[in-house]
């Protein structure tokens, strides 16, 4: 089939450690970029010249012109630019935009990069803009969402979620502390690692039962916390990896699916975009499910991690629950899941989130989670989530 | 603190008889007959085909209910002084589905896959009306 030849790699990647409170000054969204830029270039050992590929999600500071803005900024002249909005899949979307980008010859090396902190400098002179509880909804005359679900309260994150696990558990059963497990799995994994928010600090699956309840079936631990972060990688051609400082991540398979923005108007709300994303990336690589050493599960709430892991082919439709129960998830046990801590544990730095499990991947194929390490981490598989499971991407990374 | 006033929807030259059909407690749905289907939300062309055929009709909104939640905590700050907000999603009879609120039930008495029947909610002094369920 056509697709990836595996000729492009990630080469540099950083991660700024997550904090829920910032101890880093306040810094516009084009110097975060700029910063986080100037880690992963270093992080590859490359030259900063080699850069000619930007992807961005956009700078708070110009809502139009970001390629063009940014690479003034940076100044690094440009063969590729692009802005990727595909809310929590945009991470993964750029993975392999980049890879395309430089397996045409395009471009030789490209900036992925997110910014993740929302302590940004205030005008003395303009008001701060007003929260806007809207969230991923938009609320502009003629939107969708402004005239048919906004004003009924269907808006935010946890209440479609909440009915997407509802109707999981309509059609086959639901067990809460299965569920849990995922978070509990996930929150040893972040105890491994020293970046994470929630480092140090194990819970049980009682505690997240125990949790308050969200929007049920959903508990609190069942949620992200938002933090302040930012996560980039550097993309670039095999010449240039083979001069780069470590292992390359090579990027062998992909795939993207869009199916809708409301689950209310999913054709099928059980059958996620990611079983069709999961298959062409399986395929562009030629790898089967049990080649897999590592997954890095986009994980805004534990029902997305079990349908995800039902929907890419890891285990059959409706026997997650019991497929979690019987896998460890932790960097030491059988089936090594988000082992940074994942969203649920390192913390969801806004749209960086994404970019979290891309470097979660990346980082155990090069040999550098240290006390995470999973032993013999060849393959990774990486998804990226967007809305309410309406958009989401699969990757697969692998070393030499 | 009062919570903020609760959104309410604005009519577009597209949707207009949608809401002016609930004004009058009635329900007007998009029929692509090139589809032989029902369309909802209100669109110009139909999905999938583009097709430059759909027409307005009357159907009686009845469904099943096909997923919800109940939210313990406020979806907006409108919301603040409505919990908990019982969010549900209903499939017409007429086939498409409606994101909507239950009302006149117990949040334990909500099963997926119960009878429901439209309510036509009036919003005071906005010409607006709300489509929302209650059990059959």
């Amino acid at each position: 089939m056509t697709g990836l030849r595996g000729e492009a790699a990630i080469i540099g990647i950083a991660e700024l450690p997550a904090e829920r409170r910032p101890t880093r000054p306040p810094l516009f969204t084009l110097d975060q970029y700029a910063l986080l830029a100037k880690m992963v270039v270093e992080d590859a050992g490359v030259d900063p010249a080699c850069v000619n590929g930007l992807l961005t999600h956009g700078v708070a500071e110009s809502s139009m012109f970001a390629p063009a803005t940014l690479c003034e900024y940076l100044g690094l002249a440009l063969d590729f630019g692009e802005r990727v909005d595909l809310g929590g899949a945009t991470s993964a979307g750029m993975v392999w935009r980049a890879a395309a980008a430089v397996e045409l010859g395009v471009c030789d090396a490209v900036l992925a990069v997110v910014p993740g902190s929302a302590s940004v400098p205030q005008s003395q002179k303009n008001a701060p803009p007003a929260p806007n509880w809207y969230g991923a909804s938009s609320n502009t005359y003629g939107s969708p969402q402004a005239e048919f679900e906004i004003p009924y309260g269907h808006v935010g994150q946890n209440a479609p979620y909440a009915q997407i696990a509802q109707r999981y558990a309509a059609e086959f059963g639901y067990d809460p502390a299965a569920v849990a497990k995922i978070a509990v799995d996930q929150r040893a994994n972040a105890c491994g690692h020293p970046g994470a928010v929630f480092h140090g600090t194990p819970i049980t699956v009682e505690d997240v039962l125990t949790s308050p309840m969200i929007a049920d079936p959903i508990h609190m631990l069942e949620t992200v916390m938002r933090v302040h972060g930012g996560v980039g990688v550097l993309v670039a051609n095999a010449e240039i990896a083979r001069r780069a400082r470590h292992r390359p991540v090579w990027i062998t398979g992909f795939g993207e699916h869009i199916a809708f923005k409301t689950p209310t108007y999913a054709e099928d709300l059980l059958c996620t975009p990611i079983a069709r994303a999961a298959d062409k990336a399986f395929a562009m690589a030629g790898l089967s499910r049990s080649d897999v050493d590592v997954a890095s599960i986009y994980d805004c709430y534990t029902i997305t991690v079990l349908m995800s892991l039902e929907d890419a082919g890891f285990c059959a439709k409706g026997q997650g629950m019991s497929w979690v129960t019987d896998h460890d998830l932790t960097y030491r046990g059988d089936f090594p899941l988000n082992t940074a801590g994942g969203q649920l544990s390192f913390g969801q730095a806004g749209m960086a989130g994404g970019m979290h499990h891309v470097v979660d991947g990346a980082r155990q194929i090069m040999g550098r989670a240290g006390d995470a390490q999973v032993r013999d981490c060849h393959t990774a598989f990486v998804t990226g989530n967007g809305g309410i499971m309406s958009e989401q991407v699969a990757l697969l990374m692998r070393g030499d | 603190m009062s919570a903020e006033p609760r959104p309410v929807p604005e009519p577009t030259p597209v949707s207009r008889p949608f809401w002016d059909g609930l004004a009058q407690h009635r329900i007007l749905v998009q029929y692509s007959p090139s589809l032989q289907r029902y369309v909802f939300y209100p669109r110009t062309l139909a999905p999938g085909s583009l097709a430059d055929d759909l027409e307005w009709r009357e159907i009686d909104g009845a469904g099943t209910l096909y997923t919800f939640t109940v939210a313990r905590r406020p979806t907006g700050p409108p919301w603040a002084d409505a919990l908990p907000q019982l969010l549900a999603v209903v499939q017409w009879d007429a086939g498409p589905r409606i994101s909507t609120e239950l009302v006149q039930i117990d949040p334990s008495d909500i099963r997926i896959g119960m009878r429901v029947r439209p309510v036509f909610y009036d919003l005071p002094e906005t010409g607006i009306t709300l489509l929302k369920y209650r059990p059959e």
